[in-house]
Order: structure tokens, then C-alpha cells, then sequence
């Protein structure tokens, strides 16, 4: 099973140097936990701020190496991590795991009707926002347009969109152009992690009302 | 001293402070590192001041992470650069950044020779690369790790051979993956 949609260059560069506002960090860092493939192009774009920092240069204080000598020799060192399974036989891969607070088995899911929940993540973003879905196999996807980036990352069953077919590690990017309808395919439940930078705007009288309520 | 002789070999300088603490070989590393961090966190914003502090905050952590340095998959200086990042991030409040899970069985006991050689010599040819861009893109490039530009200003097209990079830190992980899968099945 392996990961057939992928992060585009442009997000993984501004992963790399830290750009993205925590909302998509957290998408990224999961797909990326799950995708060597997006993993080696962004430590490719490290390796470009590697050659940036060895470019720089600006003297350091005088004392500077004696004061951090100092501090060093009150330090330990970690312990270089032995080989162990991996954790990522689990749903959620361990970025998500510490937002979450806990695996699948402990999210508290808000109906959002049709059979769809839902559950906001907190981060610091006042123009972005990430979410854990559910949605039932069979079922569309919340119906929404939005003003910006929208990321949406399968942890768990697939759902199929414009023609093609998301499952576990798939990531679909799409922005404020495009207008889709992405639906969980039929016999399981699909769970998935979305951000969206740019407030939500729902297509139905209802939701949008309830939007303040649903903070999504 | 080392810093004139053709090339310091910077990952042998980690091992050593990973291996035997060894305080000299962490003197060489700060005095060329410490420089560069502090000169990137000045370029990102920071006084002098706090660039001084976080410049000290980061040689730490080399000092305290040596043994997650990874010689197949990163330079030092590529490594030097996370460091740094992330202290920025904190030291100026941007938006918190989680990090992808970390490949659990750390990095190798016996990396691939010619790949930790590539590796560390990717800075340097990275670095002459961008020597030969236009002035105006290669700008573009470091303000781009300055922090300097919005996300939807960065253009990841960077006419630099980054896919040589990717495709052998791709070939590092499927045999680290392989590995782990012969001792998981062995044990």
C-alpha cells in the first residue's frame, strides 16, 4: 500500500524553514511520518539550509565557548535511541498522537450531522484550523468551500475525489479554486485530518450558522 | 588550525563528542558553527543579543543530541541548521512546529560509507551551486530560510540539484526500513 498523492514542493520548503502556521505544520508532520518519499525532499531542503547557515557568519562574544563549556559539562547527553518497533502501527502517527492526547480510542467526537463528526485540534492560529474527520463509508465529506489552502491527509479507510482514489497517507492539496466533493469510499468509516488556512465558508444556510457554535 | 586545512571532517568531530565527550573536539565545532548559527539568527531577526544566547542554546544541543546525528542522511551543518531553526521558531515566537515522527530506531550503528561521504559533502557543493545562481535568486533562497518571506512567496523551484539529495537519503531510509523489518522478523 503504497502513498500515490504526495506534498507539493512549495509546502515542504516552507515546512522547512518554518513558515507554515501551526495548523499545516501538524498536517505535514504527519504525512511526512508516513511518507518517506515526502520525507527525503524535505530533509533535501534542509540540506539547503545546511549550505544557507555555512554561508553566514557573525563573530561571536569574546568568552562565548568558555561560558557554553560551562554550561556543557553540567549537561548529560541522550542516550542515542536503540532500535524498537515502530509506533506507527498505530492510526495516528506521533505528532498527532500528542495533540490528540491519546490514539484513535480516545477522541471525542461531535456529531456534525449526517453521521459525520468531528473534533477541532487546538493550535495558536487565528487564520487556520485543523480537525480530525469521520466520516461513514458512503457518506461526502462536510460540504464546504474555503478562502485558502485546504490539506485533508487519510489515517484511515479512503475516499475517493475527482476521480481518484485517497487512501492511508494520501494527501489531497487543494485550494480555493477548486470546488470538490470528496466522499468516503463505501464499507468503512474514513478517518482523516484536515487543515484549512482561511476561514470556512458553508454552501448551506445551516451550517453556517452553526458555525460559530461548531468552531470549525 | 583546522579551519584552514582543506576539509575538517565535522562528523568525525560529533562522534567524538558523542562517544567520549570529548570537549576538544566540541571547541572545533562551536568555533566554526557558533558563528554561522548566530549570523543565520541575526539575518532571521533576532538582536544581537538573543542571537548570541540562542547561538550557545544550539551548540548545547549538539552537545546533549550527538547521538541522533545521522551521517548517512544529513551534513553537520544540515543538522546544525534544525537545530537552529527550531531555537529561532521558539526565540521568536512563531507558530509552534511539530516535527514527523522520528524514525524509532535511530540512526544507523554502521551508516553507508559513500552515502555519510555525500552527505557531509552536500553543503559544500549545494553551497557552490548557489554561488553560481543569479544574485537575485539566490536572495530569494535565503530569505526564504531567514524566515524573511510568506509561505505563499516561497517558490520551492530553486534551479539547485536537490533531487540527487532526495533520492539518496530515499535510498538511506528504505535500507534503514529493511533492517528494522530483518530484526522485527527475527525477533
Amino acid at each position: 500500500m503504497s502513498i500515490q498523492h504526495h506534498l507539493n514542493n512549495d509546502l515542504l520548503m516552507a515546512y522547512a524553514v518554518g513558515e507554515l502556521p501551526e495548523a499545516l505544520n501538524l498536517v505535514i508532520a504527519t504525512h511526512v511520518s508516513l511518507c518517506d518519499e515526502c520525507r527525503a525532499r524535505l530533509e533535501s531542503y534542509d540540506a539547503l539550509g545546511g549550505a544557507v547557515v555555512e554561508h553566514g557568519y557573525a563573530a561571536v562574544a569574546d568568552g562565548s565557548l568558555d561560558a557554553c563549556l560551562a554550561r556543557i559539562s553540567g549537561l548529560g547527553q541522550e542516550q542515542p535511541r536503540k532500535a524498537m518497533s515502530r509506533q506507527t502501527k498505530s492510526v495516528f502517527p506521533a505528532p498527532l498522537m500528542d495533540y490528540v492526547g491519546g490514539g484513535l480510542e480516545t477522541v471525542k467526537w461531535r456529531p456534525i450531522g449526517m453521521g459525520a463528526k468531528q473534533v477541532i485540534l487546538r493550535t495558536a492560529d487565528t487564520d487556520a484550523s485543523v480537525r480530525l474527520l469521520y466520516i461513514p463509508g458512503g457518506a461526502a465529506m462536510p460540504d464546504h468551500g474555503h478562502n485558502g489552502l485546504e490539506l485533508t491527509l487519510v489515517l484511515q479507510g479512503a475516499f475517493r475525489d475527482e476521480g481518484q482514489r485517497f487512501a492511508r497517507g494520501d494527501i489531497e492539496v487543494a485550494d480555493a479554486s477548486v470546488e470538490h466533493t470528496p466522499v468516503a469510499e463505501e464499507g468503512s468509516v474514513c478517518i482523516c485530518l484536515a487543515a484549512t488556512q482561511g476561514k470556512l465558508k458553508f454552501n448551506s444556510l445551516l451550517p453556517r450558522l452553526a458555525q460559530p457554535f461548531l468552531r470549525i | 588550525m583546522a579551519e584552514n586545512t582543506e576539509q575538517t571532517d565535522w562528523a568525525a568531530l560529533v562522534f567524538r563528542v558523542r562517544d567520549h565527550q570529548d570537549k576538544a573536539a566540541f571547541a572545533m565545532l562551536f568555533k566554526h558553527f557558533a558563528p554561522r548559527v548566530k549570523g543565520f539568527l541575526m539575518k532571521s531577526g533576532a538582536g544581537e543579543t538573543l542571537a548570541e544566547e540562542c547561538a550557545q542554546d544550539v551548540m548545547a544541543t549538539l552537545w546533549q543530541k550527538a547521538g541522533q546525528f545521522d551521517p548517512a542522511r544529513a551534513s553537520v551543518a544540515t543538522w546544525v541548521f534544525t537545530i537552529a531553526r527550531n531555537r529561532r521558531i521558539d526565540a521568536l515566537r512563531k507558530a509552534r512546529r511539530p516535527e514527523p515522527e522520528e524514525l524509532t530506531w535511530g540512526p544507523e550503528p554502521e551508516p553507508d560509507q559513500g552515502d555519510a561521504l555525500d552527505a557531509q559533502n552536500d553543503t559544500e557543493r549545494l553551497g557552490a551551486a548557489m554561488a553560481r545562481l543569479p544574485e537575485k535568486q539566490r536572495e530569494l533562497i535565503e530569505r526564504a530560510y531567514y524566515g524573511d518571506l510568506s509561505h505563499s512567496e516561497i517558490a520551492a523551484e530553486t534551479g539547485l540539484p536537490l533531487g540527487t539529495i532526495k533520492s539518496r537519503i530515499r535510498l538511506a531510509l528504505e535500507r534503514l526500513r529493511h533492517q528494522m523489518d530483518v530484526k522485527a522478523s527475527q525477533g
